[in-house]
């Protein structure tokens, strides 16, 4: 490394350069972007969470002031706009596809949740769409709702798509009954759990919002989306909604403030304003208020799982089986089908040498906002069950958690699980010793009679997690029924000055790709750090990609640049040998300088960056000029990022309050661009784990309000909730991409939650309880848990 | 929000004339609580009579044994009153536990008796310590004033003015925080004014703050936590939702009032 490039090149903590305009309110999201004449969409929304709509009358709303247009979903389907779509394909053990309902933009028949919307108005402001909006009546016959997924398939319950009974979408297994059942009856110890994993709303700080713009003289229509994938977006509203054709269509994702899965998806709102734009011939805009956003957003979680553990006589894991019900609320959302599958199932084998694993799941409509890929997505589902079944067996059997742990870690790799993956690389036992020593877990018990003496039952709780994210090799995920590669693009130009753009399918909101991509060039070409610009989130601008989520901007992102900066070193040695007048095969790249090998003849990058534009030194017909390639990665593997987390705990005998005392996270990401940035990561997701243990919940009452509408009602996790995490790394490097990266975004939430319940747990001597871990929930199972005691 | 006409009056008659004219009309003090719901559409109030300009409503002052307070004084500047912080700890430390700097420096004292949600703080220390509530008609004893979940005993056109707070020699308030929203999931206030003891709860009651008769009884004996050890207040008549059960609620408040005590008496 030069000393150009050291303080900003691969590992180094450079502070992000994208943080000036956000922390100086510089950044532009889609709500700063505003178009001349444009107009605002205020959609009509149902209160009821299951209903027939009778009719729909907008005479009155047309007549309010400022109203351009009033539309409705009869209408969109006479322009033939295309129902909203679910992309993998599952099918069910008996061979049968899933079977997804009709999901029209805007329901026009019937409505399957609180928030569906069933018209939209189009005002020149705001307010003036509101007042409009409330003019528009709907007559709607109720029909009874269901919400728990746990009662969706039972006989009686409302059924919610006219053609699909039960409400079950799909009832997919993967691995093998038999051998599973095989050797729970040969086994010594069986452990049983019955565990929820608690629905979540996902929060983004910025809200989703949209800005449609259609262009009357050349037809095209842009829009300006809070997307972490504009281009997948483009393609599904062009090819199956129909919007238009996908080269008179440009999606522009701006700054985006926050997405964690939910702003994958293609939602009714993008949709319908592309549409009214189109209609009304002026850009229409929709920003999302905090009260649409917990209704719409696309919900994260919510499973209903019976899980057992097989164990022989020394703690050694035999097997696992789980039945799952996953609830996709009222449509399949755009990739809803895979997470509680392959996210999910695939992942039961944890960081455990197990023989065999069984797993059903069955997917079910209720009437609920739809639900998706949420921060870690299937993989928080699968950890908390193997987390919370090896510490519940381990205290069953008296043995101790950590130790259990070692009997069964996996400690040759490759290593094939019983479903479906391959884990490429890892050491498990030294993220487990690393975090033990971190965590003073030898001095654990005098700190535990220490709060004692204060009325506090101390715990701890261990996570080691694992997770498979890189995702995915475009052909393994297709032969799992995947609508799209998951591969990732890359185009590296180089300026006549020797500055260079990237132009990158993924896509950063809140990741800091601008800081690290440009790491990895600045390293790679020798070139200043400033010197990089990251463009990203426009298909106008960027070859086709497919974004960010899944903690794969890294590992399959930067692949693709790395791969395109290995064609610009190859070109520009071709240019360097016409400059320096020597053979291609002698010149050295190294530090940002070509050299011929053996001489003191060298050029540098930026002159050979120079040399390929002006085209001086060689012909057309020996060299094509100019400095600029573009590649294509397709991940060979997925990456397996693991590790140890452990919570300390208190509870206050007294209140059920928890307090975190003490947070150790080790983990295995393998190669890391920038620390700081990792950290931040792991901090962000811990904090978002914890809030599913022990704060947040989405809950819908019997008829299908949702309970927890606004932040009065639903716990988001603060500053003041948590600790100063202690964060210590171990690096195996993947051997399935160039830099041997893995991937950090979703590590603290996947690990967390089961962390903060097997210390809860350890401290308050019961077996399992629910999250979220409310101190009320806490205080009631102290008193079943010592009311023995107190009598 | 929907359209509104907005007065700003300079003095208690004007604003009482102003809402005399505007039947649908509000009275804006810091608007923490009113303007949420007028955004969200769930109030249409014809009229806003923003308190903010009229003279005299504002400061803590001392006067003989008590602590008077304007209604328009900011719960940031209760909390921060030297007058008040020497005088009575225990009141100063209320309005320091309310939500968060933003709604702290913009709420009112005021506001938030004249609102009287079941789960706001200012309530319980009110009836906790037996203030008076000064309206531009009337003087009104909190036993009197809080008249049942987002109820007083305030009538149309009266303005509360000012608040005054015997001094108590030992008092304290004691808050579980509501997870999300911040507010008195419970709260209880004691005090010892002489004979006159005291212990008010807030958040946990359906029908608003209220007095624990049962625990005030047993610290005539002794004002320490000491005296009511064991004992409980039936879960009947607390709030339930998805946050606390009313045994839950119930049991806090005794465990509060605990708390609160030793705290008074350190």
């Amino acid at each position: 490394m030069t000393a150009t490039t050291s303080a900003t090149g691969i590992g180094a903590p450079v502070r992000r350069k994208e943080d000036f305009r956000f922390i100086t309110g510089q950044g532009q999201y889609t709500d700063d972007v505003t178009r001349p004449g444009e107009t605002k969409a205020v959609f009509v929304r149902s209160p009821h969470a299951h209903a027939n709509i009778k009719s729909i009358d907008v005479s009155a709303a047309r007549k309010m002031p400022g109203v351009v247009d009033v539309l409705t979903g009869a209408q969109l389907a006479t322009d033939k706009i295309g129902n909203l779509i679910c992309g993998w394909m599952i099918h069910s053990k008996d061979g049968s596809p899933m079977k997804m309902s009709a999901h029209p933009a805007l329901a026009s028949t019937k409505v399957n949740c609180v928030g569906d919307a069933v018209a939209v108005v189009i005002a020149e402001t705001i307010a003036q769409g509101k007042d409009a909006a409330e003019k528009v009546v709907v007559d709607y016959e109720v029909l009874t709702a269901v919400v728990d997924p746990a009662k969706a398939q039972a006989k009686g319950a409302p059924q919610i798509h006219p053609d699909i009974v039960n409400n079950t979408i799909y009832q997919w297994h993967l691995g093998e009954k038999k051998d599973v059942d095989a050797a729970f009856a040969a086994a010594k110890h069986v452990t049983k759990l019955d565990i929820v994993n608690n629905r979540l709303v996902p929060n983004a700080m910025e809200p989703r919002a949209a800005l449609a713009d259609y262009d009357v003289g050349t037809e095209n229509l842009t829009l300006w989306n809070t997307s972490q994938n504009p281009h997948v977006a483009r393609l599904v509203i062009s090819a199956f909604i129909g919007m238009a054709p996908e080269h008179k269509l440009r999606v522009i994702a701006p700054d985006v403030g926050g997405g964690f899965g939910s702003k994958i998806f293609i939602y009714p709102e993008e949709v319908v304003c592309l549409w009214a734009s189109r209609k009304v011939k002026r850009p229409v805009k929709w920003t999302s208020d905090r009260s649409e956003a917990f209704l719409t957003d696309a919900h994260g979680r919510d499973h209903v799982t019976h899980a057992e553990l097989a164990l022989d006589a020394n703690g050694k894991i035999l097997a696992l089986r789980a039945k799952t019900i996953a609830n996709l609320g009222a449509y399949m959302s755009t990739f809803s089908s895979s997470v509680p599958t392959y996210l999910y199932a695939t992942l039961l084998s944890g960081q455990y040498n197990i023989p065999s694993i069984y797993c059903e799941v069955d997917a079910v409509y209720t009437n609920t906002a739809p639900v998706d890929a949420y921060r870690g997505a299937g993989r928080p589902e699968a950890t908390f069950v193997v987390e919370r079944l090896v510490e519940v067996a381990a205290r069953q059997m008296a043995i101790d958690p950590a130790d259990l742990r070692r009997r069964n870690f996996i400690t040759a790799f490759p290593h094939q699980t019983p479903v479906i993956m391959a884990y490429d690389a890892g050491d498990y036992n030294a993220s487990l010793k690393k975090a033990m020593d971190l965590a003073d877990v030898k001095g654990f018990a005098k700190r535990k009679r220490e709060a004692a003496r204060h009325g506090k039952l101390r715990g701890l709780g261990y996570s080691t997690y694992i997770e498979a994210c890189g995702i995915a090799p475009s052909q393994a995920v297709g032969s799992l029924g995947a609508g799209v590669g998951l591969w990732e693009s890359a185009e590296v130009r180089v300026n006549p000055t020797g500055s260079v753009e990237v132009l990158t399918g993924s896509h950063a909101h809140g990741q800091g790709h601008e800081t690290t991509f440009a790491q990895l060039v600045s390293e790679r070409l020798g070139i200043p750090f400033e010197n990089v610009s990251i463009v990203h989130g426009d298909t106008d601008k960027v070859q086709f990609g497919m974004g960010t989520y899944g903690s794969r901007s890294g590992a399959v992102g930067m692949s693709a640049i790395v791969k395109a900066l290995d064609k610009i070193e190859i070109k520009a040695k071709k240019v360097a040998a016409f400059m320096l007048e020597a053979a291609e095969g002698d010149i050295e790249f190294k530090d940002g300088k070509f050299t011929v090998a053996g001489t003191d003849k060298s050029a540098g990058f930026g002159d050979v960056a120079l040399n390929a534009y002006i085209a001086h030194k060689f012909t057309g017909a020996e060299l094509e000029p100019g400095l600029k390639e573009t590649s294509f990665y397709d991940p060979t593997n997925f990456t397996f990022p693991a590790g140890c987390h452990i919570c300390e705990l208190d509870v206050d005998i007294e209140t059920g309050k928890v307090d975190i005392v003490n947070w150790t996270a080790v983990d295995d990401f393998g190669t890391i661009i920038n620390p700081m940035i990792v950290e931040g990561q792991v901090h962000g997701g811990i904090a978002q784990g914890v809030g599913q243990a022990l704060m947040e919940g989405a809950y819908y009452d019997a008829a299908g309000q949702l309970v927890t509408g606004s932040m009065m009602d639903y716990t988001m996790p603060r500053a003041h909730d948590l600790p100063s995490f202690h964060v210590g790394l171990t690096m195996t490097k993947s051997p399935s991409n160039p830099l041997g990266m893995k991937g950090c975004g979703e590590a603290g939430a996947i690990a967390a939650p089961a962390a903060v319940i097997n210390a809860i747990t350890d401290a308050i001597g019961t077996e399992n309880i629910a999250m979220p871990a409310t101190a009320n929930a806490v205080w009631a199972a102290l008193q079943k848990s010592q009311a023995p005691k107190a009598a | 929000m929907y359209n509104f006409t907005f007065h700003r009056p300079t003095t208690v008659r004007q604003a009482a004339g102003l809402l005399a004219r505007n039947p649908d009309g509000k009275l804006l003090a810091g608007g923490h609580s009113l303007l949420p719901v007028m955004k969200q559409r769930l109030a249409q109030p014809s009229a806003l009579v923003d308190l903010s300009l009229v003279e005299g409503m504002t400061g803590v002052e001392l006067k003989g044994r008590s602590v008077v307070i304007g209604a328009m004084t900011r719960h940031a500047d209760v909390a921060n009153s030297q007058v008040l912080k020497d005088a009575m700890p225990g009141l100063a430390a209320v309005p320091g536990s309310i939500g968060d700097p933003q709604v702290r420096n913009r709420g009112t004292i005021g506001g938030s008796i004249a609102n009287n949600d079941p789960n706001a703080d200012y309530p319980a220390a009110c009836l906790g310590l037996g203030a008076t509530i000064i309206t531009n008609k009337r003087r009104i004893a909190a036993d009197d004033f809080f008249t049942g979940m987002f109820s007083t005993a305030l009538e149309d056109g009266e303005i509360i003015t000012k608040i005054s707070f015997p001094i108590a020699k030992k008092c304290a308030y004691e808050k579980f925080k509501h997870p999300a929203s911040g507010f008195a999931l419970v709260g209880v206030f004691v005090s010892k004014r002489g004979p006159d003891i005291r212990v008010a709860v807030t958040g946990a009651g359906s029908n608003g703050v209220f007095r624990v008769k049962s625990f005030e009884e047993a610290l005539k004996k002794r004002f320490a936590a000491k005296s009511i050890e064991g004992m409980t207040i039936p879960a009947n008549g607390m709030n339930s939702d998805i946050h606390a059960s009313p045994e839950y609620r119930a049991h806090l408040v005794a465990v509060l009032a605990r708390r609160a005590l030793a705290k008074a008496n350190a």
